[in-house]
C-alpha cells in the first residue's frame, strides 16, 4: 500500500521552482507551480543520473541542467532529445502547511 | 605510428569499457558553488540578444554575398566574400552549439530554426551532432567516451592543421553524409545516437544532399563557381576562425579527469570574437553550468572566477601555451597543462590516482 510522506513544508520552494527531497535512499523533486500547486517526479533526469532540481522551471517544464532534457513536470512527460523516457511523476497534497507525496511501498 | 595509440579515444574501443569500469563515464564533475537563487537568474533566458546577433548574423551574410555578386570576376568581390566565408564556415559553429543546447533563445521554435540552418553550414548533421555534444559534456576529454575530443595526444598535426581550411573535416562530413543517405551510421555515432533517432539523420541527409547536389547542377547550369562559393564553399574558405577559437577550448589539457577547470580554458576575447563565437570563449563556465545562456556567461564568470584558475588574458595567450603543449605530447604523450588554482578556489576534483590527467595506458588506467 502507498504511503504519504511528508517532503516540506509550504514555503521551502519558491513559486515556479523546485527543491530536492531524498527518502529511503531514493530523490525526489518537488515543484511549486506559478498558481501555487505542487507536484513531485523523481529526483533524476531519465537520460543521466543528473539531478533536476539544480535545473530550471519555466512554463510547467522542468529543464536537466545538464542537457537540457525537459519535462513537463506536471505528467513527467518528456518533451524531446536528449530525454526519451517520460520521467515518473507522484501525488501530492498539502496538509497544515506541510507538502506530502504518495510514495509506493 | 600512432593509430594504435590514437585507437583509444575510439569509442567503439576496449577504452569505452574501462572508462565506464573507472567510474569516469556520467562521472560526479566539480561545480563551483552558487546560491540557487542567483543560478535561477543567470539561468533566465531572453530572446532579445540572440535575435538581435542573428539578425546581424544574417544581414551581414545577405550584404556581403549581395556585394560578392555584384562584384563577381573582380578582386573586389574577394574581402566580401572573405566576411561571408567566416560568417558561414566559423560562426555557425556557435550557433550550431549554442542552438544546440536549447539557450540561446526563449523561443524553442527560434533555437531550432537556428540549430538547423548552422548545421546545415558547419556540415554537421543535427541529430547526430546534438547527441555528440551530449556525450562531450557528460564526459568531456574522457578517452572512449568523449567523440569531440581535437587535440589526441599525440596530435593529429596534419589533420589539424589542414581543418584550419576544412581539408579533413569536410571529407569526413560528406563520407558520413553518404552512410546517412544509406541509412547508416559511423561506429561512434551507433555508440550515442539512440535507435529511434536514427531516421531523422537519414532524412536529413537526403535533404542536404539534394541541396548540394542543386547547387553543382547550378554551377554546371551557369558554367560559373558562384553557387558554390555561396552554397558549401564557406565550410572551406571561411573556416578557419571557428579552429582558432575551437583550439583554445581543451587542447593540450588534462585528461581523464572530473573537473572542467583541469580540462578547459577560458579565454578573454574581444568583441568581434566574442559576437562571432558567441561568448564561448566562457568555456570553463559554460562546461559547469551548460544551461546559462550565452549572454550570461560574463556575469557567470564574475560570480565563479575566484574559484577558477587564472583567465588566459588573449587568444594568443592561449596559444603561447597549447601549441607547445600540443607539439611536446607528439613525443610525450603523458604531457598536459598543469593549471594552478588560487588560493580561493576548492580543491580540484581527481577521483583517483591513476586518473591525473594524462593519456594512461589502458592496463594503467583501469588497475
Amino acid at each position: 500500500m502507498s504511503q504519504w510522506i511528508a517532503a516540506c513544508d509550504v514555503e521551502d520552494v519558491d513559486l515556479e521552482d523546485v527543491i530536492p527531497f531524498d527518502h529511503a535512499g531514493n530523490a525526489y523533486a518537488v515543484y511549486r507551480s506559478p498558481d501555487d500547486a505542487y507536484f513531485a517526479t523523481d529526483g533524476h533526469c531519465t537520460h543521466e543520473q543528473q539531478l533536476l532540481c539544480d535545473g530550471l522551471v519555466m512554463d510547467g517544464v522542468i529543464e536537466c541542467p545538464k542537457h537540457n532534457g525537459r519535462f513537463d513536470y506536471t505528467t513527467g512527460k518528456a518533451l524531446g532529445a536528449p530525454v526519451l523516457v517520460d520521467v515518473r511523476t507522484y501525488a501530492t497534497k498539502v496538509e497544515d502547511g506541510t507538502v506530502y507525496i504518495e510514495l509506493p511501498p | 605510428m600512432s593509430s594504435d595509440r590514437l585507437g583509444r579515444y575510439s569509442l567503439a574501443g576496449p577504452e569505452n569499457r574501462a572508462a565506464v569500469d573507472a567510474g569516469l563515464a556520467n562521472g560526479a564533475w566539480y561545480r563551483s558553488p552558487i546560491p540557487r537563487k542567483r543560478m535561477k537568474e543567470l539561468m533566465r533566458r531572453s530572446d532579445m540578444p540572440a535575435v538581435r546577433d542573428t539578425a546581424i548574423w544574417v544581414g551581414l551574410m545577405v550584404v556581403c554575398a549581395g556585394a560578392g555578386i555584384a562584384l563577381w570576376g573582380s578582386w573586389w568581390a574577394v574581402p566580401f566574400f572573405l566576411v561571408y566565408g567566416v560568417l558561414y564556415g566559423s560562426a555557425s559553429d556557435s550557433r550550431w552549439h549554442e542552438a544546440g543546447h536549447g539557450t540561446a533563445f526563449v523561443s524553442r521554435r527560434l533555437d531550432e530554426a537556428v540549430y538547423q540552418v548552422a548545421c546545415f553550414m558547419i556540415m554537421r548533421d543535427p541529430t547526430a551532432s546534438r547527441w555528440s555534444h551530449t556525450r562531450h559534456h557528460t564526459d568531456t576529454l574522457v578517452l572512449g567516451r568523449d567523440p569531440e575530443i581535437q587535440a589526441m595526444r599525440p596530435a593529429r598535426l596534419v589533420r589539424l592543421l589542414g581543418n584550419f581550411f576544412g581539408l579533413f573535416d569536410v571529407p569526413v562530413a560528406f563520407k558520413a553524409l553518404a552512410l546517412h543517405v544509406g541509412g547508416r551510421l559511423t561506429a561512434d555515432e551507433a555508440d550515442y545516437v539512440p535507435e529511434t533517432e536514427r531516421p531523422k539523420v537519414y532524412r536529413t541527409a537526403r535533404i542536404w544532399l539534394a541541396i548540394y547536389v542543386g547547387a553543382v547542377a547550378a554551377a554546371v547550369a551557369f558554367g560559373s563557381w558562384l553557387p558554390l562559393v555561396l552554397i558549401g564553399g564557406p565550410r572551406v574558405y571561411g573556416t578557419f576562425m571557428h579552429i582558432v577559437y575551437g583550439l583554445t577550448q581543451h587542447a593540450g589539457m588534462g585528461e581523464d579527469v572530473l573537473d572542467h577547470r583541469l580540462n578547459t580554458r577560458t579565454v578573454k576575447m574581444n568583441r568581434i570574437n566574442r559576437f562571432l563565437y558567441w561568448n564561448m570563449n566562457y568555456h570553463v563556465e559554460h562546461h559547469m553550468f551548460p544551461m546559462v545562456p550565452f549572454h550570461r556567461l560574463p556575469e557567470l564568470h564574475e560570480e565563479i572566477k575566484h574559484d577558477l584558475a587564472p583567465v588566459y588574458p588573449s587568444i594568443w595567450a592561449a596559444y603561447k601555451e597549447l601549441v607547445p603543449a600540443v607539439l611536446r605530447q607528439l613525443r610525450d604523450e603523458t604531457h598536459f597543462v598543469r593549471r594552478e588554482l588560487p588560493p580561493t578556489a576548492q580543491p580540484f576534483n581527481i577521483p583517483a590516482p591513476v586518473n591525473d590527467g594524462r593519456a594512461l595506458p589502458l592496463a594503467t588506467a583501469t588497475a
